[in-house]
């Protein structure tokens, strides 16, 4: 694949031109109304396996041509039930007693984004770059056995104790990136290729640490660590009756920093410049080589700390499947940011939702989890080809409207 | 890792580096070796012995198990392993290529001390040769189908990271047509549909829309990955009658994929239940790769997709349709990989389970490059990983102080060498990911 290197670009972003008279125009044309229709058809597809797998609805399907008006409503109540699941399982709780009950699940939601952003921020810089790293995921890996030993092996005073396991977090996760980037210098591995296998690689280290006796909890045989001390622990951030941790916050400042790195610093423009034309970069006297590495540890670096907050913020002790499918869902999130700092926010805390909704979902509507993998994966589908919404939708094509205007 | 030919001088050999990548093979070779010889034929206490068994209860000529003693014969074979190097060398200084039997012949001795010092000074514990080989066959079926797709889909340019959810999307639909119909083999032949869906999905983004391909690939895995989970978690959790394992399906009066020896064949020792005493899919697979094999470099058609991957401007301009041969080519290849997928279910007698092809698709996608994006490499890498996996399999019942996980590792681990060289050049079509627009 290494003859296609570079061809990878996040998509470009094509905004409002700041032209009055178009402002109608630019808003059907703009990237903006793609998201929300992206997100509204896939709502729609989720929809209808939603009334495919409901008992109600194929009961009353059963008798259709006689009283077509059952199925109907029983699809219409199907999907009404998973949707305000989905709505009462990530924002606010409606039946909830007390203000703090209600706003749980919001606060649950952020939870869960905050390793997607981590995550997501990583790979978006790779994206500008040109790199298309698909191995978030055995970078969180990394970063979360990192994180996770320096957690339950050392015994520190408050303070330097996570200070000291979010350092582990970030050198887990930056080697894990350094690999694939110095590769992709030195020999022109393709970066998709080792990036995949070294998820594998590092999924199988996790199972064997993970099987040592010294890394399971005492008295247990369970590929389960001892929990972290409590001084390598992100504090929570409002109270101990919500699991929101300050990681969080510390999400929302990489995103910052990361805003700042790719649009004020010199390292920043290069990496975009190379991302842009890695020929033309090259002749500007940017060393590519070195970027690729560069990008890469930072990727990994962003990716290790989302690691570190599931370990040191949610889980609190290390586990086999303490990645969960982090690395995986981060691509979506920062295909669907469109690698933009500010777009991976809002698109974490979007996916953050769609995952905290799963117990709700599963409990009141009677529906895995696994129907939000549908939802971000088309959302993503639809979002990388505008033209297809744009055809979906009956929307004018922006190119053809704009030479009627030239 | 099917064939290690010796570099191609171009210059004066003058810094470390081009040293380097002269000798790699050489040196990857001297190393493993050393490892043998270290592992193996010093760690191997002296005086015990490993018992192997050849023939399997029920063949017609019994081999009876023979036990050897355990240093000398892997002392022998870290020596062999070190010939085999320095025969290597020999060819290069001479600059002659060394054919694919080399690093075959080498995998197979190095296999051989590995297992010889795993079973060594183990009273009851027999190493069970055939059985071993025949699972590793049997193991690689999914990997050589994956691996076909892909190098179909990326002899015409377009990157197939999908094979996972084609694979998936196969075991499924196989599993759920056959326990309906009772028949395993209407299930086996229903599995190529949803790969082929998946393909179409593939080659609407990639090719009508110029979305990026892997993009695509790596989206419709989790597309296909959400949609079965969720049919499983409902509809097949609820009717538990559509999702059946082969045995059930065979106990309602319909047919399992068993064994179907082939007569004579079959008879010999090692080679005979190795390959031909498998099931109706292991000989379609055999089929398969021979007809891709011949069709892909001796037909025009396979000139034309070639063409098509590897310089789509020509193609065009001597009047191939560029965009029609590709999407033609992604369905196909999904097709030939939800094929594959029927392995996980109907050919292996299992119900279907979530994701239950676990990464199998990305091994399948190395081995294609390992293979070299040719059906023949395909198959010999894909057979290499099945052969890994059973020796992991096999080493867990020896109880090898090797920790599984790290034989585990192994495929992945020569992927990444294979890719960034270390294992001899592997090349691409030259248009891969790169959408063609008039």
């Amino acid at each position: 694949m290494s003859a296609a290197e570079n061809k990878t670009e996040a998509p470009e972003e094509q905004g409002f031109d700041g032209d009055p008279r178009s402002l109608l125009r630019s808003v059907v044309e703009s990237n903006g109304l793609v998201v929300f229709l992206a997100v509204l058809a896939a709502l729609v597809v989720g929809a209808v396996l939603v009334v495919f797998a409901d008992e109600s609805v194929q009961d009353a399907s059963s008798y259709f041509f006689s009283r077509p008006m059952d199925t109907l409503s029983a699809a219409w109540g199907a999907i009404t039930d998973a949707y305000v699941a989905m709505f009462q399982g990530s924002i606010y709780n409606l039946h909830a007693d007390s203000f703090s009950g209600s706003i749980k699940p919001l606060t649950n939601s952020l939870t869960f984004s905050a390793p997607l952003i981590f995550a997501g921020l990583g790979l978006g810089v790779g994206f500008r770059a040109g790199l298309f790293n698909i191995g978030a995921q055995g970078q969180v890996i990394l970063g979360a056995i990192m994180a996770g030993f320096v957690g339950f092996a050392f015994h520190l005073p408050f303070g330097v104790h996570l200070a000291l396991a979010v350092i582990g977090a970030i050198l887990g996760g930056a080697l894990w990136g350094f690999i694939p980037g110095l590769l992709k210098a030195t020999t022109g591995a393709h970066e998709v290729i080792v990036t995949i296998m070294l998820n594998y690689v590092g999924l199988y280290l996790l199972a064997w640490l993970l099987s040592l006796e010294s890394w399971q909890a005492p008295g247990s045989d369970n590929p389960k660590s001892p929990r972290i001390d409590e001084t390598a622990e992100w504090p929570s951030l409002l109270g101990d009756s919500f699991g929101l941790h300050w990681g969080f916050v510390a999400a929302l400042l990489a995103a910052w920093g990361v805003w700042w790195l790719m649009e004020r610093s010199t390292w920043g423009f290069t990496f975009r410049a190379v991302g842009a034309n890695p020929s033309a970069a090259t002749i500007a006297g940017m060393n590519v080589k070195v970027t690729y590495v560069l990008v890469m540890v930072i990727a990994g670096t962003l990716a290790g700390l989302a690691g570190g907050t599931q370990v040191l913020g949610t889980e609190k002790a290390l586990t086999t499947g303490i990645a969960g499918s982090i690395g995986f869902d981060a691509i979506t999130v920062a295909l669907l940011g469109r690698s933009r700092p500010l777009g991976i926010v809002a698109a974490g805390i979007l996916f953050g939702g769609l995952r905290a909704s799963g117990p709700t979902l599963q409990v009141q509507a009677g529906l895995p989890i696994d129907i939000v993998l549908v939802i971000q994966s088309v959302i993503v589908l639809f979002i990388a080809a505008p033209p297809l919404v744009r055809f979906l939708f009956r929307l004018p094509d922006p190119r053809l409207v704009k030479e009627v205007t030239a | 890792m099917t064939t290690v030919s010796a570099s191609v001088h171009t210059g004066p050999a003058t810094s470390l580096r081009s040293l380097l990548s002269q000798w790699k093979a050489v040196i990857g070779y001297a190393v493993i070796a050393l490892v043998s010889l270290i592992a193996f034929g010093l760690g191997t206490e002296s005086g015990v012995s490993t018992s192997f068994t050849v023939s399997q209860t029920g063949d017609a000529l019994q081999v009876p198990a023979f036990s050897v003693s355990s240093q000398p014969v892997t002392l022998t074979l870290s020596v062999i392993l070190f010939a085999l190097a320095g025969y290597q060398v020999w060819a290069q200084l001479r600059r002659e290529p060394v054919g694919v039997w080399l690093p075959i012949a080498f995998g197979l001795a190095f296999m051989g001390a590995l297992l010889t010092w795993s079973g060594a000074g183990r009273e009851n514990t027999n190493v069970a040769l055939t059985g071993m080989l025949v699972s590793g066959v049997f193991l690689a079926v999914p990997l050589v189908f994956g691996a076909m797709a892909g190098t179909l889909c990326e002899r015409s340019g377009v990157v197939n990271i999908a094979i996972e959810g084609q694979l998936l999307g196969g075991a499924f639909l196989a599993v759920v047509v056959a326990s309906v119909t009772d028949n395993a083999y209407i299930g086996m032949a229903a599995a190529p549909i949803a790969g082929a869906l998946v393909g179409a999905l593939l080659a609407l983004f990639a090719v009508r829309y110029w979305v990026d391909q892997i993009v695509v690939g790596v989206v419709l895995n989790v597309l296909v990955i959400g949609i079965t989970s969720f049919l499983f978690s409902t509809v097949l959790s609820d009717n538990p009658e559509f999702n059946q394992a082969g045995a059930q399906i065979g106990a309602q009066g319909g047919v399992a994929m068993q064994s179907l020896p082939i007569p004579l064949l079959s008879e010999i020792p090692i080679l005979g239940p190795v390959f031909f005493d498998q099931n109706a899919l292991v000989y379609l697979m055999y089929v398969i790769v021979i007809v891709f094999q011949v069709m892909l470099f001796k037909s025009r058609w396979g000139l034309r997709v070639r063409a098509v991957g590897e310089h789509p401007k020509a193609a065009d301009t001597v009047g191939i349709k560029v965009n029609r041969t590709r999407v033609r080519n992604t369905i196909l290849g999904g097709a030939i990989a939800g094929l594959g997928g029927a392995f996980f279910t109907v050919a292996s007698g299992l119900s279907f389970s979530k994701e239950m092809t676990s990464g199998k698709g990305y091994i399948a996608l190395a081995a294609m490059i390992l293979g070299r994006w040719n059906p023949k490499g395909a198959l010999l890498a894909a057979l290499l990983f099945g052969f890994a996996d059973s020796l992991r399999i096999q080493l867990g019942v020896i109880g090898s102080s090797i920790p599984s996980e790290f034989l585990a590792m192994l495929p992945y681990l020569a992927t990444i060498f294979a890719v960034a060289g270390l294992v001899g050049k592997s090349r691409p079509p030259a248009a891969e990911n790169i959408p063609y627009k008039k």
